[in-house]
């Protein structure tokens, strides 16, 4: 059964109709808000625990829990004044692949706001920052002006929506680093500094923006949270399997005769997302090599195991990956498949931050590494002592931009090494032809 | 790490953005930006405040402007921060020039998803064009650099010249983009595919048909 139109929470993804308030209103977004707020803080939040939504963000942690986790009671500054609390929503996209957040905010940015709203009420929060990426300039003009909108209408600010809560949003532009979708980096960067990430604990729901409690959610997590409240959390429940609820947008990339991006059910199998949606693999099903099935920080997986994997965080890591941001990116045949890997591991030689010596040193020495096997300039011991390394590099940095490094280097080496060993042998084969 | 190069300082640099202030229209951009941050955390508004400058700079200089160190200095003093502090984010974050720049900044994204649906070609038509990664061409006109991931992989391959996107491209649509904007004209952003309107699955939907001609309501269906 394919996800009916109506089931869709994000049904102007593709923009055919304005983002402005009133389209906006019209399709069903700011619809007694104030009654949202009314059901109080713990209904909200026991409403999405319920609904099984988890974070959209890729590492898929429980969204009513996270709420969950801010103090009760404010924390006291050294004045004994009660420290405010902060909803920080992460907008920085930038892990290729993930193409989904953009669509939203130029898209459907009151959705977004509408959440924001709606998550930081629940939450206790004084006020949400907006982290938009750089890049999205278009996207955050909009955004700012859907903001605007919003205020003008009396939807933010002093007793938003008439509920009697005062809640501000701010939108802030970063300027083009990756490390900064990293929670603790986000915050870094919004006070104003480089984005470096910060040692936990103390985590953010302790002492994050401002040293004051603060929690960090994906756009797409907090933009669905009031259709999760309006239809209930049944309803979004029924959708995918256990412990893999609700709908997703997925973002399909590479080689499909028809890449996009499209809402689906979690779970769809992988081969129905990709005909339905997608008119197949280019070339045929017999000419998909490998999928990268949630944006480049994942292991790949190769077309035998793909197949028929469910598309949610349990079916893609039982095949040795993971969902992350739903970001599909299909690889064929013609793929040089250890190009495509090593042109990850030259992103992230550029985006480590430096902070941690392994991830520093260590995402420049692979990418180097890679760029040797892809040529087949190296000796196969290089192969193991390439997965060794990234092995140290691995769970010993401060953050898992070193994980993300790693990982997808280990997932070519343990479904690819054949093609690796092949082209080190032609290329010696052939260097012992030119001496003879 | 990126690697990064900060443009030197000198009495000649010193003696052309020494005196470097806010426009008018700037000033209040910078104060509406101020009171975004609470009372006493104006630090947060660093990043915001290098954007306009570069903006400002670029204005001036009829490019996508760049941070001179003596500009560093005014936001550091604008915001009561070490200059240091200023110098260090303008050089962690990629979008803020810290070298001259020209008058389009040509960020063709190279990563595999990009890659994947035919990146090289598009650096080819730059390279062929006389742009040179890194560089900017001897007119002044174009700078060119291969990005990171630009989050647009739905309509890969991209280019972002200076704030608008340019998606779906083959080397013939680069070239109209190019050509386009070297006559002075704006072309229109987005897709560059006449077939597609966004990021949906070119041809006939597979969802959400009824959204393409009216702004439908779903919920009478809930």
């Amino acid at each position: 059964m394919a996800l009916a139109d109506k089931d869709r929470i994000f049904t102007n993804v593709y923009g055919y109709q304005p983002w402005n308030l009133k389209e906006a209103q019209a399709r069903g977004a700011w619809d007694n808000t104030k009654a949202l707020i009314e059901r109080g803080n713990a209904a909200i939040i026991d409403e999405m625990k319920a609904s099984g939504l988890r974070g959209r963000g890729g590492a898929g942690f429980p969204t009513g829990m996270k709420w969950s986790f801010m103090p009760k009671q404010p924390p006291l500054d050294q004045n004994g004044n009660p420290k405010p609390s902060f909803l920080v929503i992460n907008a920085d996209e930038s892990e290729p692949g993930s193409c989904k957040d953009r669509e939203i905010i130029r898209h459907d940015p009151h959705m977004l706001l509408e959440g924001a709203l709606v998550a930081g009420f629940a939450m206790g929060a004084r006020a949400a920052y907006i982290y938009i990426r750089g890049e999205y300039i278009r996207e955050a003009e909009t955004l700012f002006a859907a903001r605007d909108e919003a205020y003008a209408a009396g939807l933010l600010g002093k007793n938003a929506c008439g509920s009697g809560y005062d809640f501000d949003v701010f939108v802030h532009r970063g300027a083009g680093a990756y490390i900064c979708g990293e929670e603790t980096a986000m915050i870094e960067s919004l006070e104003g500094k480089k984005g470096q990430p910060r040692l936990k604990p103390p985590f953010p729901a302790g002492a994050g923006l401002y040293g004051c409690p603060t929690t960090v959610n994906n756009v797409e997590s907090i933009a669905v949270a009031p259709t999760i409240l309006r239809r209930g959390a049944a309803w979004f429940s029924s959708f995918g399997r256990e412990n893999n609820k609700g709908t997703k947008l997925f973002q399909i990339s590479g080689h499909v005769n028809r890449p996009c991006v499209v809402e689906e059910e979690m779970s769809i199998p992988f081969t129905e997302l990709i005909e339905r949606h997608c008119g197949g693999i280019r070339g045929g099903r017999d000419n998909l090599l490998a999928v990268i099935p949630g944006g480049s920080s994942v292991p790949l997986v190769p077309s035998a195991d793909i197949w028929d994997a469910p598309m949610d965080f349990d079916g893609l890591k039982a095949v040795g990956s993971g969902l992350g941001t739903a970001a599909v990116i299909v690889m064929d045949k013609s793929t040089d498949i250890v190009r495509a890997i090593s042109r990850l591991s030259y992103f992230y030689k550029h985006e480590s931050c430096g902070q941690c010596t392994p991830c520093r040193e260590g995402t420049g020495w692979m990418w180097r590494v890679m760029e040797r096997l892809r040529t087949g300039d190296a000796h196969v011991e290089e192969i193991d002592m390439l997965q060794q390394v990234t092995k140290q590099v691995e769970g010993h940095t401060i953050c898992a931009l070193g994980d993300a490094a790693a990982w997808p280097i280990q997932g070519l080496i343990k479904h690819f090494r054949p093609e690796i060993e092949r082209r080190i042998e032609a290329r010696t084969g052939s260097l012992q032809e030119a001496a003879e | 790490m990126a690697d990064r190069f900060i443009e030197p300082d000198t009495p000649e640099l010193r003696a052309r953005w020494g005196n470097f202030a806010w426009t008018e229209a700037n000033a209040a951009k910078a104060k509406d930006i101020l009171s975004r941050y609470p009372d006493g955390r104006q630090r947060s508004a660093v990043m915001p405040f290098l954007d306009l400058a570069q903006r400002q700079v670029g204005a001036e200089l009829n490019t996508q402007g760049w941070l001179p160190i003596p500009v560093m200095e005014f936001i550091a003093a604008e915001l009561a921060m070490p200059v240091i502090r200023v110098v260090e984010v303008a050089s962690f974050y990629t979008m803020y020039n810290i070298a001259p720049i020209g008058r389009f900044h040509v960020q063709v994204c190279g990563t595999t998803p990009c890659m994947l649906r035919g990146s090289d070609d598009i650096i080819e038509t730059c390279k062929s064009r006389g742009m040179k990664k890194g560089h900017t061409t001897a007119d002044g006109m174009w700078s060119f650099t291969e990005v990171e991931c630009m989050g647009n992989c739905a309509s890969a391959p991209m280019v972002q010249i200076n704030d608008d996107n340019f998606e779906d491209l083959t080397p013939e649509r680069m070239n109209a983009v190019l050509d386009a904007l070297a006559r002075g004209e704006s072309p229109k952003a987005g897709t560059q595919d006449p077939a597609r309107h966004t990021v949906e699955p070119v041809g006939e939907p597979t969802n959400l048909a009824a959204m393409v001609s009216a702004n439908h309501d779903y919920r009478s269906e809930w």
